[in-house]
């Protein structure tokens, strides 16, 4: 057995939803280079619901994977239903990460909600009373970039 | 992604199809290729092992001359009776074999577990035997395997003090630095032979001669070096040295620590009175006749093979930096292991590249094996000066005389195939191009 699910497999070998989208009207990035992954999600929304969804991923196997499937649960959905994904949710579509690999759905929950709060910001909407604060926690969670020996990552 | 959907729906290979081909006196296996959920996936229809770092697979002489230690010649080598005799007798055989691979006597050769234990052996003997004379000072570079470095951070929670030498951006350790480092209350200098992940080779003799000159005992960790490059203990001056046969076609579970007479580490194993009363514990007789014959291979054919690995570690070297945009090697050119290529390509996460790799039936590495858990860049890496982003991307190949200059073609053909398709979904690599 290797370390990943016939899913997140699939989902690596054959990332959806993956490329730039040149009329995106939310744009999200969290994460970054130094620990070794960074996810960037573009939203295309019309009256409230994600119409297109791409992503941009910078990471490992679980990183990739778990940004597809997050494009996958929201294409189609509205803006609240997008809102209420959960990282967990991601992990159990996957049929389970590694527990050092969880931090990666943290991160995919949190492109989400970064590409939601541009697309408010853009409208002039200030976001955090609908989005809440993100770019904090997304990075705090990743001060140290270690969560070695399967820390418990969805606190 | 095409390509990689096509590989999903191949079908399954059937039964586990294993030939021999001669290599230089050497009988390898190689294993035909099928991935448990993939399925058959590469063109050459057999798995490209390109890790011979992380281990390699025991060669058939090596193991035919195992077999019979299993379950014809089961003595205990400390009974008093004929069967005893006999595994005494390939014991002694094989402290033989180590002795002349390293120029040494037989008595300063010690059997151990593996080449962590001598590690820890050297290290904590060293530091313990020391401590009583007041000395607690231990000298180490900040690019060695674990095995070194938690032990040293083992010991500094005990009341030692360390110094971690940097290395310059090839990873060379400087044999001045090192001079200026010494003190009255050093104890021990412990200094890799070569580099596991950048294969960078250290100055040893002149790292050695230094430690003589101060009368500080010099250990140092030889299990990528031992039947890759030649080692004589006495021209670079070691009095005690580590290997494991597991490196160079032998068994795992077997190790060498080599101590000068004279040199004294506190016992690290106590029981029994093994290996003349310094490590306690029933020899591995199989796995012990195993190492001196894979050590004696391959000191005999060291010239050769080397040559040969060398020849496709700069295929590689060469191609990949000439054919992919933006990749960098890592460590010397010249002075590096004759089988290890490190390579960073720029805007894409190593794991990436080691699944898709996977995926097409290539084994390799991202940093060093013993590393694939911890989500941290490479120690080595960071202190060769690369900064995180980068040593994230990077991966070694490490070539074994059993790989061919075809399995050099495929991994490049598909690196050329596999990098642009992933830095094109980078966001690192997307904002790079703009």
């Amino acid at each position: 057995m290797g370390m990943y699910s016939a899913k997140v497999m699939d989902h690596f070998a054959n990332p959806r939803n993956v490329g730039e989208m040149a009329d995106a009207n939310g744009v999200g990035e969290v994460g970054n280079a130094k620990c070794g992954d960074i996810m960037r999600m573009y939203l295309k929304i019309e009256n409230n619901t994600i119409v297109d969804v791409r992503f941009m991923t910078f990471g490992c196997g679980a990183a990739i994977a778990t940004s597809s499937m997050a494009t996958e649960l929201i294409k189609g959905k509205s803006l609240d239903d997008a809102l209420k994904l959960t990282n967990k949710a991601v992990v159990e579509a996957l049929d389970g990460l590694p527990p050092v690999k969880v931090h990666c759905s943290v991160l995919a929950e949190q492109a989400i909600k970064a590409a939601i709060a541009d697309y408010y910001t853009r409208l002039g909407i200030d976001p955090e009373p609908i989005v809440g604060k993100l770019a904090d926690d997304a990075h705090d969670h990743h001060h140290d970039c270690s969560c070695e020996g399967g820390c418990d990552c969805e606190h | 992604m095409d390509t990689v959907l096509s590989i999903l729906f191949r079908g399954r290979l059937k039964a586990k199809r294993c030939f021999l081909f001669i290599c230089p006196q050497i009988l390898f296996c190689r294993t035909a290729f099928h991935h448990p959920s993939l399925g058959k996936v590469n063109d050459l229809n057999e798995l490209i092992y390109l890790d011979n770092a992380a281990t390699t697979p025991v060669s058939k002489d090596v193991l035919q001359e195992m077999l019979p230690w299993f379950c014809e010649h089961y003595g205990n080598p400390s009974s008093h009776y004929s069967i005893g005799y006999e595994t005494k007798d390939a014991i002694d055989n094989a402290r033989q074999q180590v002795a002349s691979a390293l120029n040494c006597q037989p008595g300063e050769i010690f059997f151990t577990g593996c080449g962590t234990e001598s590690d820890n052996w050297a290290i904590k003997g060293s530091a313990l035997r020391w401590a009583a004379k007041g000395k607690k000072h231990l000298i180490t570079s900040a690019i060695e395997h674990h095995a070194v470095l938690h032990s040293m951070k083992a010991l500094e929670k005990q009341g030692f003090e360390v110094t971690y030498l940097p290395v310059d951006a090839k990873g060379f350790v400087s044999p001045e630095q090192l001079r200026e480092a010494i003190r009255p209350d050093t104890a021990l200098v412990t200094i890799m032979m070569a580099n596991n992940e950048i294969g960078t080779i250290e100055p040893i003799a002149e790292l050695g001669a230094v430690c003589r000159e101060k009368g500080v005992w010099f250990h140092t960790d030889a299990v990528q070096a031992a039947g890759a490059i030649p080692i004589d203990v006495q021209v670079m001056n070691i009095d005690m040295l580590s290997l494991s046969a597991h490196k160079f076609n032998g068994p795992k579970g077997c190790g060498v620590l080599y101590i000068r007479k004279g040199i004294s580490p506190l016992n690290y194993l106590d029981g029994g009175g093994q290996e003349n009363r310094r490590r306690a514990g029933t020899e591995n007789v199989a796995g012990i006749v195993g190492l001196g014959k894979a050590l004696e291979i391959a000191v005999a054919q060291m010239e050769q093979k080397s040559a040969h690995q060398k020849q496709l570690r700069d295929y590689v070297i060469t191609r990949v930096l000439k054919n992919i945009p933006e990749t960098r090697l890592n460590g010397d050119a010249d002075l590096r292991l004759p089988g290890n290529a490190n390579i960073s390509f720029l805007g894409l996460e190593g794991e990436t590249i080691l699944l898709d790799l996977d995926m097409h039936g290539i084994c390799a590495s991202t940093g060093s094996a013993c590393n694939s858990d911890s989500l941290d860049p490479s120690h080595v890496l960071l202190a060769i000066g690369l900064p995180h982003e980068i040593a994230h991307g990077t991966m070694r190949f490490s070539f074994g005389p059993q790989n061919t200059m075809q399995d050099a073609e495929y991994l490049c053909e598909v690196l050329e195939k596999i990098i642009p398709q992933r830095r094109a979904m980078s966001p690192v690599w997307n904002s790079m191009q703009k």
